[in-house]
């Protein structure tokens, strides 16, 4: 049984309690307190249950490579799967909740998966769901489903804030222990600006809980002055509860930052996500302890012997009564030490080394610690707790020599630096034989932008595992217990049996044990990433911390090859999980995405607009008054405007100007047209297509002026051709004398459209618009009432219809004026379905309907807007390739339903036959398709193979389900074919 | 995520700051042009595993295009320069070659 000591903690306050529960159940710990010391010290050892076996699992570690004690925290709102508990801090009233257990965390149904563990082996998912493909829907996809998954999942949104910030330094230290101080410290005298953060809320490390000094004093001592003088530094911004969390391309670091986590709900945000810059990024991110493989490590009360002295140390927490230690290396002894100085009994020490001489076990054994050589633990006895080990010979396959009651073990497998941020961005390892680990070899660094080295190492993170070795590292004198040389074990013992292999747990999480790794050798997998992925052996939300060198020794052992040969696996970002609420940052609800707003948004939003997405901006779809359908709506609109007048909101299109002496010879390279011949005062459609030789956007030119030319684009074109014209003008011809500014947001544009347009312009006052005054596709300017407007005579509609263009500030009143002025005459707003309508009925194209990026103008029948005189343009060489001038290109046509329906969206015509890969051949598809008020039934526009030479014949195209459409290919004008009504 | 310094305008930003776009120094084959030339124009990249150059524009800043010399593999940036030229500087090819003597050179 776990329980409080009476005495000691350097770490909690006893004069705070703090309560808190588990499960429901009350408990108490002290401020200073992890959820996991905390539960420790009310008596809480099994704390979960494993994700495939639903074994009992208990608290391992102490700190961020905790791979069991995960819970949920919080309720409602704020609850939140899968929190570390040994990362955790304990605040007053906390509810935390046991995961991966059905009822209950004591008695738990999935628990039979651990007698049938020998049907569950490496890949067994792999293997299971070959086949046959419906089991998969209606077998296995429901059961995985259900039992998939860590934790429960909040089902309210978040109510916390986020925040995101930046920082710039030269030198951002990584991690709080002595060497992370030390390295702080040298750079802070040397004046460069340094961040130093840790993602505990302590600084020091785990120094002060082992033993050593640091420059003639105690080690604590000496951190404490450490800390006085850095934070003396104006130089040095110091953090807690930060952690770097990846080192990426030319010293970026991402830091994540604890701001509120135990303290939810008070304003504050709860996570804070950095972005830094840093000249050089110093990794001191320690080392940790790794796990001995013995049957039955998982059980609750198994613990790392790093841990169980911590939670002594710093948090007066007994992890149990008695307990045997077993290690292959001296460190482990201070756990003995810290436990007889707390008044704890040690029955014995295992050391899997033929002879312990170091100066700790000599201190140990001068305590009268009974300590057994050459031996391991052949398997832990108990199963929610800890109750004995079986003693073996390491060198055999397990048999039992002697059996100790104990109720908590602690093991040492030696240690791992971490090198996670030094890897994460290309810094490479060496195999360090005699110390047997992986460390950062320093001549292979991450590099940034300069390609000089962008992080280097300090202390244990490079495998300086004492005291001594860390401060030599900065010149900085110190002393502990030496050590001897560890013994590499990666199996206990040696030669352990089957039965025992399937129960030494390797990756806590996944409950991948060394039966597994060696399966997946035999198996063929002797890629490590292979074997990660078919065993899952390091990818739970650990990532291995625990488990990948133990596992990847066991795969060289099976391999025959030395553990350098068989490498790591791939680091990657971030150390720990960070909240997703972090990386959205402010970025969620309003603040999602910009909103373009055109200066008449407001008139649209009162009018209770339905709306339609057009890149960043949101137009009116259609008006719906009360009552009305959508379809009604834009019906409605169609006829008026079509019958009286209408008005658009079309400030959205892109308005460009051109401007200089080449700009003329600039647009007759840029549109497949003729654009310096326009005479000014005059409007032209235009082309754009791409090098490629495909349609990419189009609009109307008006020529302002002598050197200055007008740019209408789609609405969301704007900015890309704005663009597009840049890179042209900047990148290849440099030496043309032309600019060119994106106006689209000066001006507020509105289209009046109708019979009735003329008669509305009129009543404002002002400029002539008749038709000798300002005929079609022409524009003028002046003042048209109180504004300042220049005015169009173009139509995307068929109507009379003038564009006028006022400055962005007029555009609200003059649209309020309009509307006020044209209600005699009957005017009606209309949105842009009632916009599509209407040019469809006019067979006018749509970028991104009639084309999709394959389409070039020849196949929509606009080969009248292609310039046969000039020598180039965008597009023209492509243009004239085979596949370009193939005639059986489909082509634009109209098409007309037999009955009136309206044809689905992007319905195919089929054909006769079958193509190479079964499918069905087309010779057809519609690329806009409506019910036109107009015309009183469907129309459609589509691409048609030799569609043009067609007309009147009747072909099908697939309907709803398995029903066939009968259209008539007919004209792509439906409406005013001589176009009459737009020149009056 | 890349920090890249703008030719023009002399700022170091992020990369967010700015927009890739593709291989630098390409020539132009219009009209005229054999199918092969305007094939190589068009679609052939250079893939190299090392030294690139490239073009970036500085949409969120000044909104000038730049040309950068950079490593694919390390991501070394050895140097940015203004787009109107149809070479890279003498200088920075040999600032190149004497970093990286395997290089083959510009071509
Ligand atoms: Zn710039």
């Amino acid at each position: 049984m776990s329980t409080r000591l009476a005495k000691g903690g350097r770490l909690i306050d006893r004069a705070k309690p703090l309560n808190f529960t588990f499960n429901g159940k009350p408990m108490r710990g002290f401020a200073g307190d992890t959820l996991a010391s905390a539960l420790l010290g009310a008596g809480q050892v099994m704390v979960g249950r494993s994700f495939k076996y639903h074994r009992p699992r208990g608290i391992v570690a102490s700190g961020a490579e905790e791979p069991n004690a995960l819970v949920g925290l919080g309720r409602n709102a704020r609850f939140e799967p899968d929190q570390r508990t040994t990362t955790t801090e304990l605040f007053e009233g906390a509810e935390t909740r046991s995961q991966n257990h059905w009822p209950s965390l004591d008695f738990d149904i999935g628990e039979i998966n651990d007698r049938l563990y020998k049907f569950f082996p490496a890949g067994f998912y792999y293997k299971t769901f070959m086949a046959p493909r419906a089991a998969w829907k209606h077998l296995f996809e429901p059961i995985i489903r259900k039992s998939a998954g860590l934790g429960g999942v909040p089902k309210e949104a978040d109510p916390d804030r986020y925040e995101q910030a930046y920082a710039h330094c030269d030198v951002l230290v990584a991690g709080g222990g002595v060497a992370g101080l030390a390295a702080a410290l040298r750079e802070g005298r040397a004046g460069k600006r340094v961040w130093l953060v840790e993602q505990s809320a302590h600084w020091g490390g785990r120094t002060p809980v082992d033993d050593g000094q640091i420059d003639g004093v105690e080690a604590e001592d000496w951190i404490a002055a450490a800390l006085e003088e850095l934070e003396s530094l104006a130089n040095v911004t110091m953090r807690t509860r930060f952690m770097a969390a990846g080192l990426y391309d030319h010293g970026y670091v991402i830091g994540y930052e604890s701001v509120a986590d135990a303290t939810p709900g008070d304003g504050r945000p709860r996570h804070r996500l950095w972005r830094i810059r840093a000249g050089l990024t110093i990794t001191a991110t320690g080392a940790i302890e790794r796990p001995l493989a013995f049957a039955g490590n998982d059980v609750p009360g198994v613990m790392l012997a790093s841990a169980v002295r911590d939670y002594i140390v710093n948090w007066a927490v007994s992890p149990g009564d008695r307990t045997v230690i077993v290690t292959n290396n001296d460190d482990a002894y201070r756990t003995a030490l810290a436990l007889l100085d707390a008044g704890l009994t040690v029955p014995t020490i295992v050391d899997a080394r033929e002879e312990t001489h170091g100066a700790l076990p000599q201190e140990v054994k001068a305590r009268g610690v009974r300590v057994l050589e050459g031996r391991g633990i052949a398997r832990v006895l108990g199963r929610s707790r800890v109750t004995g080990v079986e003693i073996c010979a390491q060198a055999g396959e397990g048999g039992a020599v002697e059996t100790i009651a104990c109720d908590c073990v602690a093991m040492s497998g030696g240690w791992s630096p971490v090198v996670h941020l030094w890897s994460h961005c290309g810094g490479k390892l060496i195999w360090d034989e005699p110390r047997a680990m992986f460390r950062p070899d320093p001549s292979r660094p991450p590099t940034g932008a300069d390609g000089a080295a962008m992080a280097t190492v300090a202390g244990a993170a490079n495998g300086d595992l004492t005291l001594a070795e860390t401060m030599a590292g900065f010149g900085i004198g110190a002393c502990s217990h030496d050590e001897a040389a560890l013994a590499p074990v990666w199996m206990m013992p040696a030669g352990a049996t089957d039965a025992l292999r399937y129960k030494a747990f390797l990756d806590f999480q996944n409950d991948v044990k060394v039966s597994d790794v060696q399966l997946a050798a035999r198996e063929g997998y002797t890629s490590v990433e292979h074997t990660k992925r078919y065993t899952t052996l390091g990818m739970a939300t650990d990532q291995g911390k625990l488990s990948n060198i133990n596992g990847l020794a066991v795969l060289s052992d099976a391999l025959g090859q030395p553990i350098p040969a068989t490498g790591t696996t791939t680091f990657r970002p971030p150390y720990t999980p960070i909240s997703l609420g972090a990386i959205t940052g402010e970025a969620r609800g309003d603040l999602f995405q910009p909103l373009r707003r055109t200066p008449i948004q407001s008139w649209h939003e009162a009018q209770g607009a339905h709306w339609e997405p057009v890149g960043h901006w949101r137009r009116p779809y259609c008006y719906p008054r009360k009552g009305e359908s959508h379809s009604d709506a834009v019906g409605r609109e169609i006829t008026n405007t079509r019958k009286n007048v209408g008005m658009l909101d079309a400030s959205t299109l892109g308005k460009i100007v051109v401007k200089g002496p080449d700009a003329g010879r600039f647009l007759d390279m840029l549109y497949t047209n003729m654009m310096s011949t326009l005479p000014v005062g005059k409007c032209r459609y235009g082309l754009m297509c791409n090098e490629n030789g495909f349609l990419m956007d189009d609009g109307v030119v008006a020529r302002l002026s002598e050197d200055m030319w007008l740019c209408h684009t789609t609405s969301g074109g704007a900015d890309r051709i704005h663009g597009w014209m840049e890179d042209w003008l900047q990148c290849e011809w440099w030496d043309w004398k032309v600019y060119v500014a994106n106006l689209t947001e000066q001006f507020a544009q509105i289209a009046v459209v109708g019979p009735k347009a003329r008669a509305l312009l009129e009543r404002l006052g002002g400029m002539d618009v008749s038709k000798e005054a300002l005929p079609f596709m022409h524009w003028a300017e002046g003042k048209l009432g109180d504004f300042d407007a220049r005015i169009f005579r173009i139509s995307f509609s068929g109507e009379l219809s003038y564009e006028i263009a006022v400055p962005a500030s007029q555009g609200l009143a003059l649209w309020e004026t309009l509307m006020a002025e044209g209600e005699a005459l009957g005017v009606m707003p209309y949105g842009t379905e009632a916009l599509h309508v209407m040019r469809a009925e006019k067979g006018f194209i749509m970028i991104g309907d009639e084309t999709d990026g394959t389409v070039i103008p020849q196949d929509l029948g606009l080969s009248w807007a292609i310039s046969k005189k000039k020598a180039d343009f965008l597009g023209k060489r492509a243009q004239e390739r085979s596949h370009m001038t193939d005639p059986n290109r489909w082509k634009l046509v109209g098409l007309e339903t037999l009955d009136g329906s309206v044809i689905p969206d992007g319905s195919h015509a089929p054909a006769e036959g079958y193509n190479a890969n079964g499918q069905r051949n087309t010779q057809g598809r519609v690329t806009s398709t409506y019910y036109s008020p107009t015309i009183g039934k469907g129309i459609a526009l589509g691409l048609v193979l030799n569609g043009p030479d067609r007309m009147g014949e009747v072909i099908e195209f697939t309907g709803e389900g398995e029903t066939q459409i009968k259209a008539r290919i007919v004209e792509t004008c439906f409406y005013d074919k001589e176009g009459e009504k737009q020149d009056v | 995520m890349l920090s890249l310094t703008c030719p023009c305008c002399g700022i170091t930003a992020e990369e967010t700051e700015f927009a890739p776009g593709g291989e630098a120094h390409l020539k132009r084959f219009g009209p005229g042009s054999s199918d092969e030339a305007f094939e190589g124009y068009l679609f052939a990249r250079k893939n190299p595993k090392g030294v690139h150059f490239e073009r970036w524009r500085h949409a969120y800043g000044c909104g000038k295009w730049f040309l950068a010399a950079r490593c694919t593999a390390t991501l070394e940036v050895f140097g940015t320069y203004p787009a109107q030229t149809t070479q890279p500087p003498a200088e920075l090819i040999a600032k190149i070659k004497a970093k990286r003597p395997e290089w083959e050179g510009w071509a």
